[in-house]
């Protein structure tokens, strides 16, 4: 607590620098950082989310109804490099870049002009993104995975997708740099690597797994440019290339980035769970080892992306065993949560309803990922809805509630007031049910056989997709309840004392709530 | 910042340099798995693999004279030019380990001169090594003159070493029209040819 005086007493230069605009625009400081990363991805959250609801208004009933099957296209593709560019990984980032220092008991970031840098590059790669929307021919419209050679054809938007996708590669690099640098140097003094939260650990793995695969797509997407432009040949079969080639080396790329986008949510529930159970977490030592051992398969797993290429059996069988090898380390984690919850005095707040909710789940999500890595099967899973259902189960009920279950747990840490637990517990129930009625019938469409990436379908599919529909539309307006409770918890509400929870363990709520601009000038004394 | 911290808390920049040279690294990395891609399927096979070189022709081969294979033949163009383009015969009764000969038929129906390289592909993939062309249409880029049809022969025999549960091996060609400028290194007569072609008739 020496350090928290310390700051108040020299809060007279050291608060934000006046002025909106110095302030925001030039800010070196982590906190305001981190919550800049965190507006610009719900509002990325809602921009997508509107493209979502395009999608699911189209296929409400079969036919073409709304929007022409082009600018479907654009949905899909552009609802995908959203929300996962957009919206979850500066989410993550944020929550980061405002957890890790605290959590750790540094003053800053490492590299806090880089970190600036990193943050702004993302409005100038979505202002390039997004203006393809207004050119002639429109967003790009074939898949987010960016295969050659349709990606080809796009027309205008082609070059503005390389050019986003370099910029915002660019700036999660930078950011996961700054996160490695921080972590491993900035730490107070006790602080040993086994002693960090869960968060920091995850973090730590997640932006490994950043620096290590976020280059390569950038390399990938240089090809595509390459060829486009410059008469190379790496995916035109003319000229001796193999489009193949592109989706093994999009996938070494896709396969890693796709735990990029949950081993932080991870991170999370391992620090809420324990805190509602009044436990500390169950098998601490193996979460860590589960994280990375995850983060060490994801680099051998990419081919389950890719049964249906003409892959020879050896092949097959080993991206299929691979993968099935994931399900190990995940089902440590699982299994640890659940202990953690085990005879613990459990209260049901609205970040442990999230979290308790990730859980189950994220478990549904990750049986059907199972399910899928049986290469004899994912024959006929492959690019249908049932895929569709998996991989919204692991990102929607699985990151995104984990970044609801964080704003929640924190919010009041950042504020310095609760937020209305009763309107939480409102969303959490809306979403929670919706997001069900929205994607599990898209498991049922997958099975019996629609294709995904579809503005029509035969009839047969009418029922589903409506109810699918109804649950898609219902989430959306849910969020708006979310962004109300936010604006409502910022603007005032009961003072949150410094611990917040009872059952709060960590350096972040030895805090004064909201936390003071500048925390831990002097390192705080671990034990 | 006092002096104490700066003592107990690294600034951190080393780690970030070599960070940083991790993401250089990777970035080539993405581009190593080409040649990497093209050597593995070349060893293992993979991919269903051909060679697009000609190889020495079956020699002192020891085969089995009474082992019999089919070998079916397709050809497609790529994407919707106006070309024709068909094998002349649909499928051979071969024996592993002796020469034969095969004729394509293509015709270019533009009535300008265009260049198209052929690219050829075994299936299933198992017997891409196995089989072995000496000589090929396919192996350098053919010019066309306007509405000339054309038979093309290809010499080829399969490797004795064929897994005997291939029964049936299919040759299949994609013809690509390549005036366009597909691909990087033209000699001199072709780069010409592309300079002169005709901008209107993409």
């Amino acid at each position: 607590m020496t350090a928290t005086t310390h700051d108040t007493h020299d809060a007279h230069h050291h608060g934000p620098p006046p002025g909106f605009f110095k302030r925001w625009l030039f800010t070196t400081n982590h906190k305001d950082l981190g919550v800049l990363y965190m507006v610009f991805g719900l509002l990325m959250f809602f921009i997508g989310g509107a493209m979502a609801m395009v999608i699911r208004a189209e296929l409400f009933q079969p036919g073409l109804n709304l929007v022409d099957p082009h600018f479907f296209n654009q949905m899909t593709t552009m609802h995908a490099l959203v929300m996962i560019f957009g919206a979850v990984m500066p989410a993550f980032t944020g929550l980061a870049n405002w957890l890790i220092p605290v959590q750790i008991g540094a003053p800053d970031m490492a590299l806090p002009r880089i970190n600036n840098w990193a943050f702004w590059l993302l409005p100038a790669g979505f202002v390039l993104l997004l203006a393809t929307l207004f050119l002639p021919g429109g967003a790009p419209a074939g898949g987010w995975t960016m295969y050659p050679p349709l990606v080809l054809q796009l027309g205008d938007s082609f070059p503005f997708l390389i050019l986003a996708v370099h910029i915002l590669g660019i700036s999660s690099i930078m950011g996961s740099i700054n996160i490695v640098a921080t972590i491993l140097n900035m730490r107070a003094p006790g602080m040993t690597l086994m002693k960090m939260p869960m968060f920091v650990w995850a973090w730590l793995i997640t932006a490994f797994l950043i620096v290590a695969v976020m280059p390569v797509l950038a390399g990938a997407v240089t090809m595509l440019l390459t060829d486009q432009y410059f008469g190379t040949s790496f995916f035109s079969a003319a000229g001796g290339g193999d489009p193949v080639m592109f989706q093994h080396i999009f996938w070494f790329f896709g396969h890693p980035e796709v735990y990029i986008l949950i081993l932080p949510a991870f991170g999370i529930v391992s620090a809420i769970i324990p805190t509602f159970a009044r436990k500390p977490l169950f098998g601490y030592s193996s979460m860590v080892y589960a994280t990375a051992s995850i983060a060490f398969l994801s680099f051998i797993v990419w081919g389950h992306h890719m049964f249906t290429v003409g892959m020879p059996l050896a092949g097959q069988l080993f991206f299929m065993y691979a993968t099935m090898l994931v399900a190990v380390p995940t089902g440590v984690k699982i299994f640890n949560w659940m202990a953690t919850m085990w005879q613990g005095s459990m209260t049901f707040e609205t970040p442990m309803l999230f979290s308790i909710a990730f859980v189950l789940l994220f478990t549904i999500g990750g049986l059907s990922g199972v399910m899928l890595a049986l290469a004899p099967v994912d024959l006929q899973y492959h690019d249908t809805y049932f895929v569709v259902a998996h991989f919204h189960y692991v990102l929607v009920t699985g990151a995104v509630f984990s970044i609801m279950a964080a704003v929640y747990f924190w919010l009041p840490k950042w504020t310095g007031h609760m937020y209305d637990e009763k309107l939480g517990k409102w969303h959490f129930w809306l979403s929670t049910i919706s997001v069900n009625v929205l994607f599990f019938p898209q498991h049922f469409l997958g099975l019996a056989g629609m294709p995904r990436r579809i503005p029509d379908y035969a009839v047969q599919f009418a029922e589903f997709n409506m109810i699918s529909s109804i649950g898609g539309f219902v989430f959306g307006l849910a969020q708006l309840l979310f962004v109300y409770i936010i604006v409502k918890c910022v603007r005032g509400g009961q003072k949150a004392s410094s611990g917040v929870w009872e059952g709060a363990k960590g350096l972040e709520w030895t805090l004064p709530s909201p936390a003071p601009y500048h925390t831990f000038e002097t390192p705080p004394a671990v034990k | 910042m006092t002096e104490e911290t700066t003592i107990q808390r690294r600034s951190g920049g080393r780690t970030a340099a070599k960070m940083a040279l991790v993401a250089v690294g990777m970035f080539g990395f993405g581009f190593a798995m080409v040649p990497a891609y093209q050597v593995f399927c070349e060893v293992t096979g993979f991919n269903g693999f051909v060679s697009n070189e000609a190889s020495a022709g079956p020699g002192d081969m020891e085969y089995d004279p009474d082992r019999k294979v089919t070998v079916e033949f397709v050809a497609t163009v790529n994407g919707s030019q106006p070309w024709t383009f068909r094998p002349k015969q649909s499928r051979m009764e071969v024996t592993p380990g002796e020469l034969y000969t095969a004729y394509f038929v293509a015709e270019n129906q533009y009535e300008g001169s265009t260049v198209s390289q052929i690219i050829p592909s075994v299936a299933p993939g198992t017997a891409g090594r196995h089989f072995k062309k000496t000589e090929c249409f396919c192996f350098t880029e053919q010019r066309f003159a306007g509405s000339e049809q054309r038979k093309m022969p290809v010499t080829f025999f399969v490797d004795p070493a064929l897994p005997e549960r291939n029964q049936t091996v299919t040759l299949s060609y994609t013809l690509f029209d390549i005036r366009d400028g597909d691909l990087p290194e033209y000699d001199e007569e072709a780069a010409e040819l592309h300079a002169g072609a005709p901008q209107s008739a993409d």
